[in-house]
């Protein structure tokens, strides 16, 4: 977007919607919205909270050991797909089914096999994160190029070398674009995770919050989530594209 | 006749739930019952019209919901992709709302809308426009600047340039938009009716649980997938319909 | 079957003269004979080229030898000695590099020994050696993607040396550079086919290339595919290199390759 000769940078119309939620909250057009600076100098006087900071630690546990378990199954078995036919074509239909099965209905499964809690949240995240990953490290490994296999093959690279020198870093670009798309879904998850299973993290801040009518607070931690998730998101991305010249150049 | 691909995804099925009877028998849990006994309450809620009751339910808020994000979401992708100045205003937007887990604005909705159908459309809409209305516009954005160039070099008019390039160019990508948004309205179509209030297949899902009814409870579980399934099969359909040109198969090196 | 096999091998171990033989090789994917009872004998020490219309199984040959390939019949023999998969004594150099791009310039040209579990000090001294023999002394720590597709090839080149393998197996090697370049690295592979005292197996598609680089050239025909012919440009090497293509011998070579390939390609 440009204005005259001036480029406005990407992100930058938040700030004009900003503005507009300043002025909808001091129009005092609902109850619902606050206007944004009352919802800044919450935020600042909630950060330190014990309260926030036990749901932010509850969430980054559940969050970190989900996303934890989705990479550490999610790529081997990717890589597996990726390499062995029959692994593929029988795994492959499953892995498209619960990507885009509406997984939320599975979350009651969870309680009634692990309990009401930390466990269920987590297997949860993992659950929201790992087939993409799955599917993108297939991916990755499927568009290997033909001769580095052979050139493996011809210097008599045992398996394991070919698995850890060779696939593991051919396939890194994919591999990190799912891990990247599989964190925003764990993001998501964590969260579902909370609101169904057990009131806990930032979950509970949110019911507590909605309860007592505390809307300064709730929108004051949605902003502080929100901007956390995009952070993480952007970070992935960073990562990805310091990786992705040599993706043009395999 | 038998093809390796087929006889492989019957084997693949038989091994699935093959271990979801054996683990079922063992049991690995109080709360596990088998493939077969499930099996039996999907029959049974089938016949006895329950589980149909109980979709005329579900599918309200998820198909409004998805027909409002349909709509809306490409619509906005469209200008989102034509107008530099509609892009920079609202993809931003679009941007933080796809990373964002919003399954945390459901207590607000509830407050602001109740318990009623609208927040369900609420919660279902906001989780699947965003990845549409993306989806839509970069792809948009994208059309090979040569297919517009040729376009008006045969003196085809806005309207047309867009109706008759820039769509068809994009329908690839809308889908796969369409597709990704549809599965995240199921996920918010579900988590509405297991938090806001238990309708439809959710009320089945909770009150059989809350009754340790485990069969009717997986049952219900396993229809809701079949569900999504099925519907992302017929939006393929739809998709090689009306664009048959997608369908390019596959590259095979 | 096996002790067959090895009784063939040590009677043909005798013959001292050929580096690697091949014979009777048939190869079919699906319906497609690639390959129909191809027999070749390799000179050592002496470059050998491959030559012929696209599609004709020139590529399939090479894979075979290397071992990266199951011929459907027939057998390779390296050395005197049977083969079964790829082996230290032959390397690969390959038409399009086939670099590790996340490995620096020095990782890859050491790659071949470190896979032969050989200590990091030890792979990266020989291979200095060999990244200065083919000109590329400054340029151990870029990467791939930071180097010209020639310098590229020169990268792949001094991996396949450094694993001293006595048979180089390329796979049109030149075909990704540009024509000065490639004049540039023929000059070069006369250079180390005469110092390096290995046996080279080449597959290019350029007449004239084979007939500058070759000691021997193999014309290969599809349908069904065969070796049509054996040419041996040697006495052109006793020459002055530079000379080489104004040499009437030269011509009158291409000029004859080119009146038996002619009819494949009309
Ligand atoms: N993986 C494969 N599957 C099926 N057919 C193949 C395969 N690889 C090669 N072929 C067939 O085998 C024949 C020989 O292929 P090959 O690659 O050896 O030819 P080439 O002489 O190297 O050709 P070019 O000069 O184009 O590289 C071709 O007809 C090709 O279609
Ligand atoms: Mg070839």
């Amino acid at each position: 977007m440009k204005v005259g000769n001036i480029q406005l940078p990407g992100m930058s119309s938040l700030l004009l919607w900003g503005l507009i939620w300043e002025i909808v909250g001091r129009s005092g057009l609902t109850f619902f919205v606050p206007p944004l600076s009352e919802v800044i100098a919450t935020l600042f006087s909630v950060i330190g909270t014990p309260a926030f900071l036990t749901a932010l630690s509850e969430t980054a546990y559940a969050f970190f050991l989900g996303v934890f378990f989705a990479i550490v199954i999610g790529v081997p078995v990717g890589i597996l797909m990726g390499k062995n036919r029959l692994a593929d074509e029988l795994l492959l239909p499953w892995v498209n089914i619960f990507l885009s099965a509406p997984l939320t209905a599975l979350v009651p499964v969870l309680m009634v096999l692990f309990g009401f809690g930390m466990k269920s949240i987590i297997i949860t995240t993992t659950l929201f994160a790992i087939w993409i990953i799955i599917l993108n490290a297939r991916a990755g490994v499927k568009q290997i190029n033909r001769s580095l296999v052979d050139m493996a093959k011809s210097f008599l690279a045992t398996p394991w070398d070919a698995f850890f020198k060779i696939y593991i870093w051919a396939a890194l670009p994919e591999i990190l674009g799912g891990i990247r798309i599989g964190v925003i879904r764990a993001v998501k998850g964590v969260i579902i995770g909370q609101l169904l299973i057990s009131i806990v993290g930032f979950g509970a801040l949110f019911e507590l919050y909605s309860s007592n009518f505390l809307m300064g607070h709730f929108w004051a931690v949605l902003i502080v989530l929100f901007a956390m998730a995009f952070a993480v998101s952007e970070l992935l991305a960073y990562l990805e594209r310091r990786v992705s010249y040599y993706a043009a150049t395999r | 006749m038998l093809t390796r691909p087929t006889l492989l995804k019957i084997l693949s099925t038989l091994i699935l739930f093959g271990a979801w009877e054996i683990a079922g028998r063992i049991p690995v849990s109080y709360a596990f019952p088998t493939f077969i006994e499930s099996m039996q309450a999907l029959a049974r809620m089938t016949f006895d019209g329950t589980l149909f009751v109980a979709y005329g339910e579900t599918l309200k808020p998820l198909v409004i919901g998805i027909l409002i994000s349909t709509v809306l979401g490409i619509t906005i992708g469209l200008f989102i992709g034509l107008s530099g100045w509609f892009d920079w205003l609202m993809s931003p937007i679009f941007i933080v709302m796809q990373a964002a887990p919003l399954a945390a604005l459901i207590p607000l909705l509830v407050m602001a809308y109740g318990i009623g159908l609208t927040s369900k459309v609420f919660v279902v809409c906001i989780m699947a426009m965003p990845v549409i209305v993306l989806n839509t516009s970069s792809a948009v954005r994208n059309t090979p600047g040569s297919l517009k160039e040729m376009g008006r070099s045969y003196l085809a008019s806005d309207t047309e340039i867009i109706t008759k390039i820039i769509i068809p160019s994009a329908s690839p990508l809308i889908f796969s938009g369409l597709r990704l948004g549809i599965s995240a309205g199921f996920i918010g179509a579900i988590l509405s009716e297991l938090k806001i209030t238990p309708t439809g297949v959710g009320d089945i899902i909770t009150f059989s649980r809350s009754i340790a009814d485990y069969p009717s409870m997986y049952a219900a579980i396993f229809s809701i997938i079949l569900l999504a399934v099925l519907f992302l099969n017929l939006l393929e359909s739809i998709e090689n319909y009306l664009f048959e040109g997608n369908n390019r198969g596959y590259v095979s090196d | 079957m096996s002790q067959t096999k090895s009784a063939f091998g040590q009677a043909a171990s005798l013959d001292t003269e050929h580096a690697v033989i091949t014979r009777n090789i048939c190869k079919n994917y699906g319906a497609v004979e690639a390959l129909k009872d191809l027999s070749l004998e390799f000179p050592r020490g002496q470059l050998t080229s491959l030559l012929g219309p696209s599609g004709c199984g020139k590529t399939t040959l090479l894979k075979i030898i290397a071992g990266l390939l199951e011929p459907t019949s027939g057998e390779v023999e390296v050395n005197g000695r049977l083969i079964n998969g790829p082996g230290p004594n032959r390397a690969f150099v390959f038409q399009d590099f086939a670099l590790l791009p996340w490995a620096s310039v020095m990782r890859n040209v050491a790659f071949g020994l470190e896979l032969r579990g050989m200590p990091k000090s030890e792979r990266e001294a020989i291979a200095e050696n060999y990244i200065s023999a083919v000109g590329l002394s400054g340029f151990e720590n870029s990467y791939p993607h930071e180097l010209s597709g020639g310098m590229r090839q020169r990268v792949g080149l001094a991996r396949a040396l450094s694993v001293d393998a006595k048979v180089l197996l390329m796979d049109e090697p030149f075909s990704a550079v540009d024509e000065q370049t490639r004049r540039k690295f023929q000059e070069d592979l006369l250079g180390l086919v005469q110092n390096e005292n290995k046996t080279f197996i080449f597959v290019t598609h350029s007449i004239e290339e084979a007939v500058y680089v070759s000691d021997q050239i193999a014309i290969l025909l599809p349908r069904p595919s065969r070796v049509s012919e054996i040419i041996r440009p040697r006495a052109l090497h006793g020459k002055d290199v530079s000379n080489i293509r104004r040499d009437p011998e030269y011509l009158d070579i291409v000029d004859q390759i080119w009146a038996s390939l002619r009819s494949y390609v009309e």
